[in-house]
């Protein structure tokens, strides 16, 4: 049983925008997702369907067996989801918005407030739980988004670009937050737009574009993928030639730099062979763009146009 | 019927209690926007109506001309408080998105209705009640028949809350809510009997107000208070059941159906 299944998902909306073709898509349980896409691709769509925001056209969809239209208790009880934009009242107190949440899933009030004060502590905003919303910094209103997500205590949490918009030190605390959460039990789903952050915490990745799934597998095999890769290295004096490598392409970045580019077949240990012999001493190394990135730059550059689908 | 789950009984009635307290809390939290203006707005129809230009008007169908307005003067603040209670909750919920909040949850469609209408019954009847406090300082209010008065107040309020949740479905912008309370309800609301009797009215006129649903509702409720009414009582009540039956049904269609709230 599948934690999250598509079969057959169509969108087409009013007007005759085709937002989903066909869309087939498993999650199984425990998995940490990424759903990639450029704007317009389909992704909100799909999280909107299940979560019973937007109607599908044709198509199933059920969350842990239970079809979302003939369960629907059993289906949206098992799912939580923080979407992308803020949409609690902003009249209301932090306790309040995920109180209230809690009481919309049947949780009574002695556990509502005891996993209130769980999920409001483990987020840094217990202190603020008396605070109106709207007061709240936009990490904060991010945060308060998860707590809420999880009140009801889903297996399954669909995030929807969650860390848009926040510094890195927050950005890292929640990558921390979610992970612990995925290896508590739940099942994730996330979309972003920083493919660093899918790279970092997603096991599968699906990127999808034009309103069809275009790439779905792990992300070790979607990265072997890569046929180069671009390094950057910092050297510890100024060269007066570029060193000679057997079978590596190098580039001068500037006189303590260079751009080494390492292909399928090679490896970092030959690199570093030839590089010692030749008397250069590295300090450091980075790779020139996010792997990930330029594997979704050059899948997108092979699929379809995208379609402007909201 | 779809959105019906049976089988979580428990979890249902934590969610109405929720979104009932939810909804509560909304318009006692901003008393100073929903209780006192129309308790001030009242209190001078009944200085100027009632005290000023009631004493030349002289008895209407048996009763001062205050004690005669007043059961129309606390329908009125019912229906208007009813109404607006739940368009601008449910318009609110929806151009903030936290709509979203109830539609992603399990909360089954007939609880999402009977929510806000309990809030709008509930500030409707509040509302009416201060008004009635207000009253008894103008008038001597005898209620001829408790069951009758309770019984329309609260109907009359249920009745107006889901015209108001029908109307916040329908909304896209703040426009929309404010053109059926000024262009409909006000204006049927002083036609429906509230400052005068049906009997002094020409015959023409008389047949068409017949037609106003309000009018039905104002002369129950005065029959409740005074035992005085220009239209039977019966026709009153079916009219009013009638009208929340469709409505009730209307609603519930337009949730299943996601319209204004689903794409």
């Amino acid at each position: 049983m599948n934690a999250l299944s598509l079969r057959q998902l169509n969108k087409t909306y009013d007007g005759g925008v085709v937002a989903l073709k066909d869309v087939d898509l498993e999650v199984t349980p425990g998995d940490f997702y990424g759903l990639l896409g450029p704007n317009g691709a389909g992704k909100t769509t799909i999280i909107g369907i299940v979560t019973s925001l937007v109607r599908p056209t044709s198509g199933q969809v059920s969350v842990f067996g239970h079809d979302i239209i003939t369960s629907p208790w059993e289906a949206k009880s098992n799912l939580g989801l923080v979407p992308q934009e803020f949409n609690f009242n902003q009249f209301e107190t932090v306790s309040q918005i995920v109180l209230n949440q809690a009481g919309f899933y049947g949780v009574d009030r002695a556990t509502a407030e005891r996993r209130a004060e769980q999920y409001l502590r483990e987020l840094d905003l217990w202190d603020k739980r008396n605070v109106n919303s709207r007061t709240l910094s936009g990490g904060m209103k991010r945060r308060l988004m998860i707590a809420r997500a999880l009140i009801h205590e889903p297996r399954l949490l669909i995030l929807d670009e969650p860390t848009a918009g926040v510094d890195i030190e927050l950005r890292r605390s929640m990558w921390t937050f979610l992970r612990d959460l995925n290896e508590r039990g739940t099942t994730i789903i996330l979309t972003t737009h920083y493919l660093e952050e899918a790279e970092t915490l997603c096991r599968n990745i699906g990127i999808i574009d034009g309103g069809e799934i275009i790439e779905n597998t792990d992300t070790r095999s979607l990265l072997a993928k890569l046929k180069s890769q671009s390094f950057l290295l910092d050297i510890s004096t100024p060269l007066s030639e570029m060193p000679t490598l057997d079978n590596f392409t190098v580039t001068p970045v500037d006189e303590r730099t260079i751009e080494v580019e390492v292909r399928g077949n090679q490896t970092l240990t030959d690199l570093f062979d030839q590089l010692n012999k030749s008397g250069v001493s590295v300090t450091s190394m980075k790779n020139k763009s996010n792997r990930l990135e330029e594997l979704f730059i050059r899948t997108l550059g092979r699929s379809k146009p995208t379609q402007e689908v909201s | 019927m779809a959105g019906f789950y049976p089988a979580y009984p428990r979890q249902t009635l934590i969610a109405l209690r929720t979104l009932v307290w939810k909804e509560t809390h909304r318009y006692l939290r901003i008393w100073l926007q929903t209780l006192v203006p129309p308790a001030i707005t009242m209190t001078l129809y009944f200085v100027i109506f009632g005290s000023l230009i009631g004493s030349r008007v002289g008895p209407m169908d048996g009763f001062s001309f205050m004690e005669f307005i007043a059961p129309g003067i606390i329908m009125m603040s019912v229906i208007t408080n009813a109404y607006t209670n739940v368009v601008s909750s449910f318009f609110g919920a929806k151009f903030q998105r936290h709509i979203e909040e109830l539609l992603v949850s399990p909360t089954p469609n007939y609880v999402i209705l009977a929510g806000y209408v309990a809030g709008g019954v509930g500030r409707g009847l509040f509302t009416g009640l201060i008004v009635t406090i207000i009253a008894t300082f103008f008038a001597d209010l005898q209620i001829h028949s408790i069951p009758i008065t309770i019984s329309v107040v609260f109907l009359t309020a249920v009745l107006f809350s889901l015209g108001g949740f029908i109307n916040g479905v329908f909304a896209r912008k703040f426009d929309d809510i404010a053109i059926v309370p000024t262009f409909i309800l006000t204006p049927l609301t002083y036609l429906g009997g509230v400052f005068y009797s049906l009997s002094m009215l020409p015959d023409f006129w008389a047949r068409l107000s017949m037609a106003n649903p309000i009018l039905y509702m104002v002369n129950a409720f005065r029959y409740g208070i005074l035992g005085q009414s220009d239209i039977p009582l019966a026709t009153a009540y079916l009219l009013i059941l009638g009208f929340i039956t469709a409505g009730t049904f209307f609603s519930l269609w337009l949730l299943r159906h996601g319209t204004g709230l689903r794409s």
